[in-house]
């Protein structure tokens, strides 16, 4: 797909259906013991402009999800099912090389620790230069200088950076230069997974305002991936919970800290310490399940405070108990 | 009577190789002691720089200060006897980031708790040992049958690094040292672990120098705090007190870039560095460049801590109607501890 059919793409989404449709997606990981269902029917959807979390604890799926929309899961990672819908077209059913074309032009990532992935090598320009001329979009060599000066400057670099190497550079600003080249094609979807991992808070904070201009100029969607829940709320419009390779509960990022639903939520949520005052710290208690013998019924009642009969024999389906929030719970 | 273990007048230098002049002051004449009557919990925050890894490797004597001394039981850690370093290595313990790296993946989890019991004959028999092992495993939460006998790759990384808390305690230790423990733990399992932390200071009255980039859960855990950046002591005192009512412009641009949960409490701008057009120099306050509050006297002459609570101290002139103290005496702005 190139860019302008992507744009024809969205002008589609914007008639009425969502940017972004992830249905019923599968995506398992054999192994000598079975497959490991990392992600087991998870569904839901992005508006344009929209800016979506997606929390869980390290397995929860949330990771490979990111993946499974960049089309980028390896062996013996497979995407078993499910569709993925950019403006109507499904990813999942297109070749690797029309999928080349949309990743950075449709949907581009960056990825956890990605400020490590720049070619230690190359000057930063190259480096952004590959990937507009990978899409079959090189720059006329009388532009390149403003392009790439408009581009750097949207992250809040100076344009000098182009002409640096990787290690003349701080993490953050690391970081901005990986970010410049996630949207140096303007995608529509942005998936940022834990993009501020490796930072300190006031370089983390910095970033993520570069990423809410950045986001807002662009008009495009993100996906922001983690398990910080204070960088969510500050972060996201919508939240999604994973857990053991299912959502569990979908809502508007206020509902998350005002009224919980899913039992885990609750207990994610009375966990999270607090800066304005002190208290007990109150972990979860228990483990995830293992994803390659996934117990009957749902997934969390072994940790569940509520969990009765009907927990352990039908697995709980996604329904939306209250107006936009949607949760995993049969006490609901 | 001197202190448990103190840092005194201590700095480390990094030089830049053999053909570079340049010089890295990870630390720079820090002074500070570690009581453990009453047991405390101080914590040391500073983002990656600030040399908060450097002071945790100086207080372990893994690495010598290139200036200054660290002393345990008032005497200089180089000065130690065979015996009296073996005293210090097993009283003062040390919890690492990451619990992947500790392990060997050929040995199942016991190795790590056999050990120190083997090398400092802590047990007479294998029951005795035994007995030890699951002591330590029950007082971090764990329970021993479910936990020995299995390999690293079995357990999560919240339970690996509970073990090494478990390993630590086993040694009965006067401090713990733990240095990020658990920035690579997930969420939900932070709490748990935090927890541990904070019981086996109150059970055991071991002291505990929590050393992080988090500042919530430094506020959660200890009683004071120790803020530095780039090598040297922003703000000190009651955790309550700096963390509550910040003073030093770093630490409050610390404190209000904390992503708080709640999306009812949106960031709040942070305030542009004020532009004084000069180039800093080796004299100049740290945080200069990047405050802003700076006036022309920060480029100039570092500011001393000015004491400006009974129970805090900031380097900064902003307070300088407030006595100035020397750098050895950040303990006096420290809450719980016996005023000598």
């Amino acid at each position: 797909m190139t860019a302008d059919t992507a744009r024809h793409a969205t002008a589609q989404a914007q008639a009425g259906q969502p940017l972004l449709q992830v249905r019923d997606l599968r995506v398992y990981y054999h192994t000598p013991r079975g497959a490991a269902k990392a992600v087991d029917g998870v569904s839901f959807s992005l508006e344009p402009g929209e800016r979506l979390g997606l929390v869980g604890e390290s397995g929860s799926g949330k990771s490979t999800i990111a993946l499974s929309l960049m089309r980028l899961i390896k062996p013996p990672g497979v995407i078993e099912g499910g569709e993925v819908l950019l403006g109507g077209e499904d990813l999942l059913a297109k070749s690797e090389e029309e999928m080349r074309q949309v990743r950075l032009a449709g949907v581009a990532m960056v990825a956890q620790g990605a400020m490590n992935s720049l070619n230690p090598v190359k000057r930063v320009r190259e480096q952004i230069l590959d990937g507009l001329a990978d899409h079959g979009q090189p720059i006329a060599k009388r532009a390149v200088a403003d392009t790439l000066g408009a581009l750097l400057r949207s992250v809040g670099l100076k344009p000098e950076v182009a002409g640096m190497f990787p290690h003349e550079l701080s993490g953050g600003m690391k970081q901005r230069v990986v970010t410049a080249i996630a949207i140096s094609l303007r995608p529509k979807v942005i998936i940022a997974d834990e993009p501020t991992s490796a930072l300190d808070v006031v370089v983390q904070r910095q970033i993520m305002d570069t990423l809410l201009r950045v986001q807002q100029d662009l008009g495009a969607a993100v996906i922001l991936i983690g398990h910080d829940m204070g960088l969510m709320a500050q972060f996201v419009t919508r939240l999604g919970v994973m857990y053991a390779g299912k959502l569990v509960e979908l809502c508007p990022v206020q509902a998350i800290f005002d009224e919980p639903l899913m039992p885990y939520s609750q207990l994610l949520i009375a966990s999270l310490p607090s800066l304005t005052k002190k208290g007990e710290l109150r972990g979860i208690p228990g483990l995830p399940p293992s994803l390659l013998d996934r117990p009957t019924g749902c997934p969390f009642r072994a940790r569940c405070p509520h969990a009765f009969d009907r927990c352990a024999v039908e697995e709980p389906a996604l329904r939306e108990l209250r107006p936009g929030h949607w949760a995993a719970c049969h006490l609901y | 009577m001197a202190p448990l273990l103190e840092a005194r007048n201590v700095s480390k230098v990094f030089s830049g190789g053999l053909f570079s002049r340049a010089q890295n002051i990870a630390l720079d004449d820090f002074s500070f002691a570690l009581e453990d009557a009453p047991p405390s919990i101080t914590a040391v925050v500073g983002e990656s720089g600030s040399g908060k890894t450097t002071l945790a490797r100086l207080l372990l004597g893994l690495a010598a200060p290139t200036s200054g001394s660290v002393r345990y039981n008032g005497k200089d850690l180089r000065k130690h006897s065979r015996a009296e370093w073996r005293t210090f290595i097993r009283e003062v313990q040390v919890i690492f980031q990451d619990p992947y790296e500790v392990y060997n993946p050929f040995y199942t989890v016991d190795h790590v708790l056999k050990e120190p019991i083997r090398k400092f004959a802590l047990a007479g028999t294998k029951a005795q040992g035994r007995a030890l092992m699951e002591e330590a495993l029950t007082a971090v939460g764990l329970r021993p049958e479910e936990t020995l006998g299995r390999h690293p790759h079995q357990l999560s990384g919240g339970q690996r690094q509970r073990i090494m808390v478990a390993r630590a305690l086993l040694l009965k230790p006067r401090v713990i040292i733990a240095d990020e423990p658990v920035s690579m733990v997930d969420a939900s399992l932070r709490a748990t672990i935090l927890n541990n932390l904070r019981q086996i200071n109150r059970q055991f009255g071991i002291s505990i120098l929590y050393i992080t980039h988090d500042l919530t859960t430094a506020y959660q855990l200890s009683e004071n705090i120790i803020v530095l950046y780039r090598g040297g002591v922003a703000e000190v005192g009651s955790v309550e007190r700096v963390v509550q009512h910040p003073q030093h412009p770093y630490t409050r641009l610390l404190v209000g870039s904390v992503p708080l949960p709640d999306p009812r409490r949106p960031w709040e701008a942070a305030p542009a560095p004020s532009a004084l057009g000069r180039e800093m120099t080796a004299a100049s306050c740290r945080f200069a460049d990047r405050c802003p509050s700076a006036m022309p006297v920060c480029i100039e002459v570092r500011p001393p801590l000015y004491q400006t609570n009974p129970d805090r101290a900031a380097a900064c002139y902003l307070y300088d109607d407030a006595p100035a103290m020397a750098t050895g005496d950040i303990n006096q702005v420290f809450v719980g501890e016996a005023a000598d």
